[in-house]
């Protein structure tokens, strides 16, 4: 019976096959000449907006901490990857375009995580309504400062001026480089968030109480899920920078952020894939309806308070698409269903992976929804 | 050096008039969340709500001859049905089924909604509210305050000794208190919680309304959006003063607008012109970050216990 499923290097390869092909089919769409800047533009917002979403969740979903100030470390890295690009230029260091890109989203990610967790260690003390207000709070300072920044050495920010942009980013995002960038993001949060310390992030989310006293060091992994969400937000804005040119402070408020904080909430809590959707679905939409783009909020809170009411957990809840799971729907559609029966006797694969995972095989039933695309094929 | 010093004092006194106004949008806050623990984001908002009322009705109240400060009245009821239907459309539903964080998700919703939707009806511009009133400045030899300012202080207390009398010794109040400290134990007392709960809201948004009165008085200007950085400093207050406790919510405000008075005009000389004015709502918010990391049960709140 396990033969006919896929294992888990098959599942593994599935996916890789997945992604290349994804990648394949915008290389060729925009080599073609099918799609014009507008479009590519759109799909490099797409990119940004399925970074910080997914990191984004990690804190929200996993961790089940709501926090209001992811735009000011998306702001931290844009500003640092952009004055970091200047530097480079005025310094006369000569590298390739695609490298001092990769460089200086690196070194925003690095910085905004820098930040994150000093920011993180204080807030983090708190939960709840509070922890949401202190990171409202932290971004709004954040903002202030930067719109006050006078260090930023003659370029555009000395002026003094509250909201002076940035200007005169080289714009060296590349589509293709994006893509990557945002598949090693969505693979590293898969990954964490199946991992040893995922599954110790989730025991906080469902009962701190009992967490602690498993053992579980919480503050630490607060802290630590913090300055994960804070890196890939700083890796977004420095991609940000580099995309558009030019950066506001403005990008740091909390209503940015709020903006994430709802794409994040209408994939559903949890869900990394149902914050790609969301995050991709939700930057499409209002460009299809600019007609319309003075409702757009108008609709989403309605829409919030709908979500909140009739599906708290988000659409997908924690939900997983997964490509092996579809592929074994499709071509051994008696087998996955026999297959619930061993599962309860644990005589096969599954009491080795549930053993594995430290967790009863009950408990792994429970999960089972939540597990990574290439775990529920060894299922 | 007196004319520095009577500078000094008219600071304060313009700190204490919009330190009013935090105030009593700060016991809305704290009366919420003392009951059910979630941040009203939407309760600044009830401010703009009821400032649009203002703006609106206060043309037709003069046309019948009656003073313009009637105009409260209607805002009031506008901001208490608004607050009533915010929370059993909305709130309600959420605090049934889901946890803290969609209760939390649902407010800035909320929140979200009644900006929008003013930006909507209104536009997203600024309006100017008529003239409420004329009040003679009042002049202390070469000091001079508002007539405003003094209304404003006067009403607040006022308003801050009724409400603790109301919450000490009326039903309604003792109700109150008991489903802010346990909500399971005083259904069995028999008490009507949810009843309760709408009361609540009720009081906050018609002391929001006054506030809207009180801060149209001082600064006749309406937008979709004045609401939101009014009400998270009221937050602030609220926290500062000791979530749930009224007279805490009082001084908190008032420490606030001083505080963000005083740094508008001080900093910049202070610092030598490294932190400029400009970063007023950057100090506000740094105060609430010490105080929740210092003493998050604020200057007159209970220590509150984690319970497993």
């Amino acid at each position: 019976m396990k033969k006919s499923m896929l294992s888990t290097k098959q599942s593994y390869l599935v996916c890789a096959i997945g992604v290349v092909a994804l990648f394949g089919i915008l290389m060729g769409v925009c080599e073609s000449g099918l799609v014009n800047a507008y479009i590519k533009g759109i799909m490099m917002t797409c990119c940004i907006a399925i970074i910080m979403t997914t990191s984004l969740n990690l804190t929200i979903g996993v961790l089940g901490q709501l926090t209001l100030g992811c735009c000011g470390f998306e702001a931290i890295g844009a500003y640092s990857a952009a004055l970091m690009s200047k530097l480079l230029v005025a310094n006369g260091v000569a590298m390739d375009p695609t490298l001092r890109f990769l460089l200086t989203t690196l070194v925003g990610g690095v910085v905004a995580c820098v930040f994150g967790v000093l920011v993180g260690i204080p807030a983090l003390r708190l939960h709840g309504d509070y922890l949401a207000i202190i990171t409202l709070g932290f971004g709004e300072i954040i903002r202030v400062i930067i719109q006050n920044l006078k260090v930023a050495g003659g370029m555009g920010l000395d002026k003094g001026a509250a909201g002076q942009a940035l200007i005169g980013i080289d714009r060296l995002a590349n589509l293709y480089v994006v893509f990557w960038i945002t598949v090693v993001t969505v693979v590293l949060l898969f990954m964490f968030a199946r991992s040893r310390y995922g599954r110790a992030v989730k025991a906080i989310r469902d009962d701190e109480i009992a967490a602690n006293a498993s053992g579980i060091n919480i503050t630490y992994m607060k802290v630590l899920v913090f300055a994960i969400s804070a890196f890939f937000a700083g890796i977004a804005g420095g991609i940000f920078a580099q995309y558009i040119g030019s950066l506001n402070p403005a990008m740091a408020g909390w209503l940015q952020s709020i903006n994430y904080v709802i794409m994040v909430v209408f994939g559903g809590m949890g869900s990394l894939t149902g914050s790609i959707v969301s995050a991709i679905g939700l930057t499409i939409l209002p460009e299809l309806l600019r007609a319309f783009s003075s409702y757009r909020m108008l609709v989403y809170s309605v829409a919030l308070v709908l979500i909140m009411i009739f599906r708290p957990q988000g659409i997908f809840g924690n939900w997983e698409f997964s490509l092996t799971k579809v592929i074994n729907k499709i071509f051994y559609p008696v087998k996955v269903r026999e297959h619930g029966k061993p599962k309860q006797d644990g005589a096969d694969g599954k009491s080795e992976k549930a053993v594995k995972s430290g967790k009863s095989a009950k408990e792994a039933d429970k999960t089972a929804g939540k597990a990574t695309k290439t775990k529920e094929a060894q299922a | 050096m007196g004319n520095q010093i009577i500078m000094f004092i008219s600071q304060i006194f313009n700190g204490l008039k919009i330190g009013s106004v935090y105030s009593l949008v700060a016991l809305g806050y704290t009366m919420v969340y003392g009951i059910i623990r979630l941040i009203n984001f939407a309760h600044g908002d009830f401010i703009m709500v009821g400032s649009y009322v203002l703006m609106l009705t206060i043309p037709a109240i003069v046309a019948f001859g009656l003073p313009a400060w009637v105009a409260v009245i209607p805002a009031i009821l506008m901001c208490v049905a608004v607050g009533v239907i915010v929370e059993r459309a909305a709130y309600k539903p959420v605090r049934e089924k889901g946890n803290s964080m969609t209760a939390l998700i649902t407010a800035i919703a909320m929140s979200l909604l009644l900006e929008n939707g003013s930006q909507a009806i209104f536009g997203a511009d600024y309006q100017t509210v008529p003239t409420i009133i004329q009040i003679p400045t009042l002049s202390i030899g070469k000091l001079k305050i508002d007539g405003a300012t003094i209304i404003t202080i006067v009403l607040g207390v006022i308003i801050m000794v009724a409400l603790q009398l109301f919450v000490t010794y009326t039903k309604q109040g003792k109700a109150m208190r008991a489903v802010s400290e346990d909500k399971e134990a005083s259904i069995l007392m028999g008490i009507n919680v949810n009843s309760t709960i709408t009361l609540t809201f009720a009081i906050g948004s018609g002391l929001a309304a006054v506030a809207s009165l009180m801060y149209c008085v001082s600064y006749p200007q309406v937008s979709p959006m004045m609401g939101a950085m009014l009400g998270l400093k009221a937050f602030v207050a609220a926290v500062l003063g000791g979530i749930g406790s009224i007279p805490g919510a009082m001084v908190g405000g008032l420490v606030i607008g001083v505080v963000e008075s005083l740094t508008k005009a001080y900093i910049g000389t202070i610092t030598g012109g490294i932190i400029t004015s400009a970063f007023s709502d950057a100090i506000v918010f740094g105060i609430l970050i010490i105080v929740l990391l210092v003493k998050p049960s604020g200057l007159m709140g209970e220590p509150e216990t984690e319970k497993v």
